[in-house]
């Protein structure tokens, strides 16, 4: 029989028996129905799937739902305001056309907004090399890079 | 370039209507996609790259739990055709190529890793895979054939109709024009290369939720396709059988195509089939592994090519021989590839009088092999440019010297390969890139690379692109089988806002913004009253689909005729209203009037006329205002550029770090300046990708796939590439009304030349295979010094 598990997913409390060997991010597309969150790879390379988990940018295809039980997790869908105003991250990457077909876009989003915390005035080379995680095939990286520039500047006002 | 009249119309960078969506997790991919009652489907797949299936048994399996139903190749009726291809090339010798059948699921033999064998269909996608891992196979392993030079050698062949594994033999040009040329020459460069093989790897892989209602006996497939249409065409008319207007095929968000979204592919039309069978949805979703194994490959071709010179540098005659290889089985476009889309190419930006090339097309026991970004023309400008910068180092003249005494400077122009090209400057395009790149201020960057112990080396590519295949007629006296036309159909609503329905289709390219700019455009009215519709069989009228740059030459042409069937048609209503002659209403800002008068009506009253047709000429007019047009474009379009590297190679470990990249980039008129840059960086990554970074790897005595996840086949990452030079000049397209040329896959086609003569140019290495990594750098820097 199933795991039962307990997690807060964008504000809400979710509660559930799940199989062991559940993925986190087949828990939030199936499960929590939030398809936001995307699946690019099977060995933990493209960070399509990345959500934050505690607070932290983590690749939900690369944990069990089981590990994130009592955790706290922020989903692409949960970023934008209630209202449905952006994400100052999220603006940026509209304004900055960091997307084309926005398949990688809420992983890059979700990895670009937890080096809020983490990089002050980065430099383009330290953007690049934080994104290291994430692998876009539309954009080149260069309006990315741009994108992710503004957001955090935008984030720090 | 056109100046924008207002901040939404063409020539704006307005920021793109479909952001908010995929920014929010709102988009709606294939895999976001549930239908009631759905069952989950994997596919068994071939560990071998060639062997006999002796048995299959699948008893064990269909008592697992959950198993809904387990097919195989035995199941599939006689009836049900094999996956065609859209092109049929005829060899040299006049015999048509050769077109083994492409079964939906193996029949007696696996010819690729990968190869589907069978079909599990489960309540859940894990019982679906445990059922799957019960089914055994008896397999006979066969020797392989992998190595496309030598693959018309085997003693093997991949298939009994093609005993020499020889698909086709096929050339372009005066052979015997270029053997004087070359006889009489002062100088000919020679090169032995190979295009490396490539996996397109778009990010959301391919998937399908494909469904059948017993009420109306109708399919439904939501798909990953960059052609919906031609999608549903191959596979009703082509393979099921089944009668088209009951099949709706819907392409929904889709995560990148790059060529390898084009074709049908076995998965989606084995979900269809069997839908009925089960009668329930059957969702299907391939994984990454999966993808690297079974999405259509790009590239592999194995070239000899020559150039010959006079004492000046001016190019008397090229001559290649390329080998192509096809894979086990040929994909949709495969065989238009090598042949149509490269050789045509192989005058590029030069006046070389005569030039020949043949093709030879393989069979092997690999994935197959089709249109990847570019698809022929990365080949060919490879080929090419390569050659030129080559001949340049040998003969002493500069990079830039030598291709400005070869440029074709007088349009329309008719290379000696089939196509005439109808605009262009390139002059002006090489101008603008040595200024933007400082070529002035390269020795000074030389020598301070040098004092750090670095070297430094610049790489020139003139690239041209033949975009919008066209026109039908004479693609299908080259062997096409589909026409090459698009259909847009514009339907105003009694409110005057504005649906347009589009053939083409988006997947990361924006037409939701550029289109919405050339309908705000010509009719006048907000890009908030616009909307664009593409992907649905079930609600546009037709569509040949998104590829080779083709979207807004041909599409937006298509939509510019449906506007000017709907102004036409707004005239005579507006000229009732205003009780004038049809010809003295003119259109313009969204109002028809009276010419020479202040006396005008707004677009949106006219609609509202046509659906509340009181006051209307009903006697000559029908009500409703909605127009559609098909579009088949009179000839090519043919974008340029040339694109300059700069890199800097570290001597201990031949690792290269790109220090700068200027694009310039001919796309004649621009409709949204910024959508287009974005364009240009995607082509420069993968062609990047391709020279430095991305090479499809098999095992040569297996044919196993050893590049087949993203820890083995390197994909360009943020840190890989550098900041973007880029700028554009114009020539308008003469040929269609918005002067448009297409930009989606230039970047691609010119950059891997620029940048291997970059590496070559630094390290004093005659030539490097690609990808350039910094093994193959150093290797190569060690040989050169050795002799």
């Amino acid at each position: 029989m199933g795991i039962p598990i307990s997690l807060n997913v964008n504000g809400k409390t979710v509660n559930a028996d799940v199989d062991p060997r559940t993925l986190l991010v087949d828990f939030i597309r199936t499960h929590c129905r939030l398809t936001g969150t995307h699946v690019g790879c099977d060995t933990a390379q493209c960070g399509a799937c990345t959500v934050h988990v505690n607070g932290r940018a983590i690749k939900s295809c690369n944990m069990l739902v089981a590990q994130a039980d009592g955790a706290t997790v922020l989903t692409i869908e949960g970023l934008a305001a209630a209202n449905g105003d952006m994400h100052p991250m999220q603006a940026a990457f509209k304004e900055c056309h960091g997307l084309q077909c926005g398949f990688c876009t809420p992983g890059m989003v979700m990895s670009a907004c937890e080096l809020s915390g983490q990089l002050t005035n980065p430099s383009d080379d330290q953007i690049r090399e934080a994104l290291d995680g994430n692998i876009c095939r539309c954009t080149g990286y260069h309006n990315i890079v741009k994108s992710v520039k503004s957001g955090l500047a935008n984030m720090a006002k | 370039m056109n100046a924008p009249a207002t901040p939404q119309q063409i020539g704006a960078s307005v920021r793109r209507k479909e952001d908010y969506r995929y920014l929010t997790g709102a988009g709606q991919y294939t895999d976001d996609i549930n239908q009631l009652n759905q069952t989950y489907a994997i596919f068994l797949r071939s560990p071998h790259a060639h062997a006999k299936i002796n048995a299959i048994d699948t008893v064990a399996a269909m008592k697992a739990p959950g198993v809904v139903a387990i097919y195989t190749g035995a199941d599939i009726p006689a009836s049900v055709g094999g996956l065609p291809c859209g092109w049929l090339i005829t060899s040299t010798d006049g015999t048509p190529m050769k077109e083994p059948k492409h079964p939906l699921l193996a029949q007696g033999k696996v010819r690729y890793v990968g190869d589907q064998v069978a079909i599990v269909i489960a309540e859940s996608i894990t019982q679906a895979k445990d059922a799957a891992e019960l089914i055994e196979v008896d397999y006979d392993v066969l020797p392989a054939v992998v190595n496309t030079a030598t693959a018309a050698k085997s003693s093997t062949a991949v298939h009994d109709e093609a005993p020499n594994n020889v698909c086709y033999v096929w050339a372009l040009g005066d052979k015997a024009a270029v053997d004087a040329a070359f006889a009489g020459a002062a100088h000919v460069t020679k090169l032995d290369f190979v295009n490396n093989r490539l996996i397109p790897n778009a990010i959301e892989t391919r998937a399908c939720v494909a469904s059948y209602a017993r009420s109306d006996e109708s399919y439904t497939l939501y798909t990953t396709s960059q052609n919906p249409h031609v999608e549903r065409l191959l596979m009703t008319a082509f393979v099921l059988g089944l009668p088209e207007h009951k099949v709706r095929v819907i392409a929904p968000d889709v995560g990148g195509g790059f060529g390898s979204k084009i074709y049908l592919y076995a998965e989606e039309t084995v979900c269809v089939w069997a839908s009925k069978l089960i009668n329930r949805p059957i969702k299907w979703t391939c994984d990454r592994s999966e993808a690297f194994l079974t999405d259509a490959h790009g590239r592999d071709h194995v070239t000899h090519a020559e150039l010959a010179l006079d004492k000046d540098g001016k190019f008397l005659a090229l001559r290649a021989q390329t080998t192509a290889n096809m894979g086990a089985y040929l994909s949709t476009f495969a065989s238009c590839i090598p042949t149509i889309l490269h050789a045509t190419l192989l005058a590029g930006q030069y006046t070389t009088p005569a030039i020949h090339c043949e093709i030879t097309a393989v069979f092997t026991n690999t994935t197959p092999v089709d249109a990847y970004r570019g698809a022929g023309r990365p080949e060919a400008t490879y080929l090419l440019e390569r050659l030129v910068s080559i001949a340049a180092k040998e003969m002493g003249i500069a990079q830039g010297e030598l291709r400005r005494r070869n440029f074709i400077t007088t349009f329309p122009y008719q290379t000696p390969v089939a196509l005439m090209y109808d605009s262009g400057d390139y002059h002006t395009l090489i101008d603008k890139a040595e200024q933007l790149a400082d070529i002035a201020g390269f020795e000074a960057r030389k020598q301070a690379s040098a004092a750090k112990g670095k070297l430094r080396g610049i790489g020139y590519s003139s690239y041209i692109e033949a975009c919008g295949i066209a026109p039908s007629n004479i693609a299908g006296a080259l062997g096409a089988r589909a026409g090459l036309f698009e259909a847009g159909e514009v339907r105003v609503h009694p409110t005057g806002k504005v649906t347009v329905f589009t053939g083409s289709h988006s997947h990361g390219q924006g037409h939701e913004t550029t289109f919405a700019q050339v309908v705000a455009d010509r009719l006048g009215i907000p890009m908030e009253d616009i909307d664009i519709q593409h992907g649905d069989t079930g609600k546009v009228l037709f569509g040949m689909g998104t590829y080779g740059s083709r979207s807004l030459a041909v599409g937006g042409t298509a939509i510019v005729k449906a506007i000017d069937k709907v102004v036409a048609k707004g005239k005579k209503i507006a000229a009732h209203l205003l009780e004038a002659a049809d010809t003295d209403i003119e259109f313009k800002d969204g109002k028809f009037s009276i010419a020479g008068t202040d006396k005008n009506i707004p677009f949106a009253q006219v609609a509202l006329s046509a659906y509340v047709p009181h006051n209307y000429p009903l006697d000559k007019l029908e009500p409703g205002l909605n127009e559609n047009a098909f579009y088949d474009p009179t000839n090519f379009t043919f974008p340029a550029g040339t694109y300059i590297c700069e890199v800097e190679v570290d001597p201990d470990t031949g690792s290269v770090h790109i220090e700068r990249w200027t694009a310039v980039d001919d796309f004649g008129n621009i409709v949204n300046p910024m959508i287009v840059e974005g364009q240009v960086h995607g082509g420069l990554a993968q062609g990047i990708g391709q020279a430095l970074l991305e090479g499809c790897v098999y095992d040569q005595e297996t044919g196993q796939l050893l590049t087949a996840s993203y820890m083995d086949y390197t994909m360009p990452r943020a840190a890989d590439l550098p900041n973007f030079d880029v700028a554009t000049t114009c020539t308008p397209c003469t040929h269609n009304p918005l002067g448009v040329k297409g930009c989606g896959e230039a970047g691609a086609i010119g950059s891997p030349p620029a940048l291997i003569s970059a590496i070559c140019d630094a390290t004093g290495v005659r030539d490097i295979a690609m990808p350039a990594t910094a093994h193959r750098v150093w290797q190569a820097m060690q040989k050169s010094k050795a002799a």
